[in-house]
């Protein structure tokens, strides 16, 4: 089915999605778009141990890509919580203005 | 029975757990600590005269060489092996008894003393613990544990003189007792460090049967190192200095520790280590030096203080002068004698001295006394029978062991004339300077305030009974050592002979053959020495009477004699008064140095260099903090910048 594709094109795809979702974190203010940056990179490298998986014929990978997810989950349900306080007490989730932790 | 020789330290240490621990924490009743604390002592002092008498049963040869009774291994680290062992033999068994005795009635009489004093338990604890140590010391079967003793004693000499902290004169006068006695120590410890590397051993046995393989240097050096210990801890010159200090304590402490017990420890260690002396005549003839001057100088800085308790104090130093000039001529059993006899004497001069304290409100200063023996007739005559005995008056004990002395001193191969002139001349002063403050103290007019005058009155029966106990011992505790010339068998001397071996009879020296020699053409030539020894007893009862005499006629007979003779040599008055400002002395040469090389380390080093340095490293450290700490910005980003870069360094280094 996919005869004409090598796993180097998904090694490619992820790695711009990572670099992508990497360049998101840095440069964007907003916590929920950071947050959805690193949800992005996560799925990355997902993608690429999956890729890994198929072209090695092993299970080892898709394993991985089962625990990635579920920290995914769960890091969703606390991240989320955590900006929904934040932006209760401070009034915003710009992360530039979240900066009390400093010298 | 000898076996059970552990149990006589053992009383006083759990009489002293017990009041150090449970009674000050439960601030328990008077009753209950003083009857704890006599009754460990009492046990103890029970103990020992069983042991005594067990080894009374055994032949003379055998006493010598009873096994020591080893408890336990203490220290065993390569070539040591030191054990917690006690030795019975005739000279330890001797001092514990002397020790417990002794110490047994002082505890009683402090039940008294003591009795309003807001310091009562710890007070008992501390008197306590010192009997243990000073039993430790006597009964040790190795020198290691001896020091232990030697050290204990040493600190509760410290908590005691100073018992009465909070005030600066007693305070003081305990430093300066630790500090002065840190110096005799270290003679000690050294002595220690050389016997081992020589023998390899530190039991009195094993050091005592190999040390005839010593070359005659090392002995010298070790002999003359235990003798700098000796020194500071029995107060000979040079570092007497702390005892006079040391009557800031309380009255039974001194007369315990500071006159009947602790002083003597120093001479009791020469007496157990006399093989080695006999081996070094250097060292001999030093301990004899330094002991007859010392009695000497003493005597004379006792004759015009006017502190009853300074007065005993410098009569102390002299007396140990005494036994030391004994142990020096190698009459060690006479050495022994008399600081036996002097236990007895002495502590009842103390005791007495603080009964008087106790009559006349707490006055020291004899000038503000006289006249109150008629109210104070226990005291007093108590008071009278040591200073007779002291004085070295035929019958009582002071006379037999100081004329053995004398005799010794003169006959022995190791003695001199000169030696016994000088004792002789300090047995005299003696004889004036005790009874100057016989009669100053009880006879004549009273010159104390009307106050305090009211209150004059004899000390209750616990403590007049322990006045009695030493008085009556005072004068029949010589009776064991009746020199043979008085047609006496001296029980004493032989009972001691196994460890201590006999008086060195060889070979007179010059001055005694040319005496003897004198007395031979004089037709005498059988017995000589018999007639010189009692020649020679004859002289110094003389003197003693002298002394005695001159007394009674300055202050009693003319008491304005001794202002108009203190005006007229007043140079030589005031220097003797000052006690030849020997504390001046010190105060300038060692103390002020010692201080300037203290503040000099404590300015330049500690301040300068150590704390400098250690201010640098924080310094630095402080800056360091200061510049870094600019990198942490707070800002989530710039870490995950941080975080990235660096995973794409290490990738990099990685794919290489």
């Amino acid at each position: 089915m996919f005869s004409g594709v090598t796993p180097i094109y998904f090694l490619f795809v992820s790695a711009v999605i990572f670099a992508i979702g990497a360049v998101g974190v840095l440069i964007r203010r907003n916590a929920i778009v950071i947050f959805m940056c690193i949800e992005m990179m996560l799925s990355a490298v997902n993608l690429t141990l999956i890729t890994a998986s198929h072209y090695l014929q092993s299970l080892d990978g898709v394993l991985m890509v089962f625990f990635v997810m579920t920290v995914a989950a769960a890091e969703a349900a606390v991240g989320l919580a955590i900006f929904v306080l934040l932006f209760r007490g401070r009034g915003t989730i710009k992360v530039d203005g979240i900066n009390l932790l400093k010298w | 029975m000898i076996e059970l020789v552990w149990l006589i330290p053992l009383f006083p240490a759990i009489g002293f757990l017990f009041n150090g621990l449970i009674g000050r924490w439960f601030n328990l009743d008077k009753r209950i600590v003083s009857w704890v604390a006599c009754f460990a002592l009492g046990l103890s002092f029970l103990f020992s005269i069983l042991i005594f008498f067990a080894l009374l049963k055994l032949s003379p040869e055998a006493r010598a060489v009873v096994p020591d009774r080893v408890l336990f291994d203490w220290i065993v680290s390569g070539g040591l092996k030191t054990v917690v062992g006690y030795k019975v033999d005739p000279l330890s068994i001797i001092m514990a008894l002397v020790v417990s005795g002794v110490s047994f009635f002082i505890h009683i009489y402090s039940v008294g003393y003591m009795h309003d004093d807001p310091g009562y338990t710890r007070y008992f604890a501390f008197l306590n613990l010192f009997v243990f140590m000073m039993l430790t010391l006597v009964l040790a079967n190795n020198f290691l544990l001896m020091f232990v003793g030697w050290e204990g004693v040493g600190l509760c000499s410290y908590l005691l003189i100073g018992f009465w902290f909070d005030r600066d004169a007693p305070a003081n006068a305990g430093k300066k007792a630790f500090v002065v006695n840190r110096v005799g120590d270290f003679g000690f410890l050294l002595a220690m460090f050389l016997i081992f590397a020589h023998l390899g051993t530190l039991e009195f046995n094993g050091v005592f049967d190999g040390a005839h393989s010593l070359d005659i240097v090392t002995v010298t050096l070790i002999t003359l190192l235990l003798f700098v210990g000796a020194a500071g801890k029995s107060a000979q010159i040079p570092l007497y200095v702390w005892l006079p200090d040391a009557m800031e304590g309380p009255t039974p402490v001194s007369s315990l520790i500071h006159a009947a017990t602790m002083v003597t420890s120093g001479v009791y260690m020469i007496a157990r280590c006399n093989i080695l002396y006999t081996m070094a005549p250097v060292s001999m003839a030093t301990v004899a030096i330094v002991g007859a001057a010392t009695a000497i100088f003493a005597a004379s800085m006792g004759l015009l203080q006017f502190d009853i308790k300074r007065v005993l104090a410098y009569s102390t130093i002299s007396q140990l002068g005494y036994m030391f000039l004994a142990v020096g001529v190698g009459a060690f059993s006479a050495g022994i004698f008399h600081l036996m006899a002097h236990a007895f004497f002495k502590g009842l001069l103390f005791l007495g001295a603080g009964s008087v304290m106790h009559a006349m409100s707490g006055e020291l200063d004899m000038r503000n006394m006289g006249g109150i023996w008629k109210k104070t007739p226990i005291t007093f005559w108590t008071f009278l029978i040591a200073t007779l005995a002291i004085a070295g008056i035929p019958g009582f004990a002071g006379f037999f062991s100081k004329d053995e002395i004398l005799w010794q001193a003169f006959s022995s191969s190791h003695g001199h004339v000169y030696l016994w002139l000088v004792g002789a001349v300090a047995a005299g002063m003696t004889a004036f300077y005790m009874f100057r403050l016989v009669f100053v103290t009880f006879l004549g007019g009273c010159r104390a305030t009307d106050e305090v005058k009211k209150h004059i009155h004899e000390s209750p029966s616990i403590m007049t009974v322990p006045l009695i106990v030493l008085a009556v011992l005072s004068v029949i505790g010589g009776y064991v050592g009746i020199p043979h010339v008085l047609g006496g068998r001296n029980i004493f001397h032989e009972f001691l002979a196994p460890v201590l071996g006999g008086h060195p009879e060889g070979t007179a020296h010059a001055a005694f053959s040319l005496v003897k020699s004198a007395f031979a053409s004089g037709g005498a030539a059988e017995g000589s020495g018999i007639n010189m020894e009692l020649l020679l007893m004859g002289v110094s009862v003389a003197i003693a009477i002298i002394g005695i005499g001159i007394a009674f006629y300055l202050y009693i007979l003319k008491p304005e004699v001794p202002k108009r003779l203190g005006e007229r040599l007043k140079i030589l008055y005031t220097i003797v008064f000052n006690k030849y400002y020997v504390d001046e002395i010190y105060e300038a040469c060692f103390v002020k140095s010692t201080k300037k090389l203290g503040t000099f380390f404590w300015r330049e080093f500690d301040d300068g260099v150590i704390d400098r340095s250690v201010n640098l490293v924080g310094g630095l450290m402080l800056w360091l903090g200061r510049v870094l700490r600019r990198i942490q910005t707070g800002r989530v980003q710039g870490y995950a910048l941080g975080i990235i870069l660096g995973a794409v360094i290490i990738i990099i280094f990685l794919i290489r």
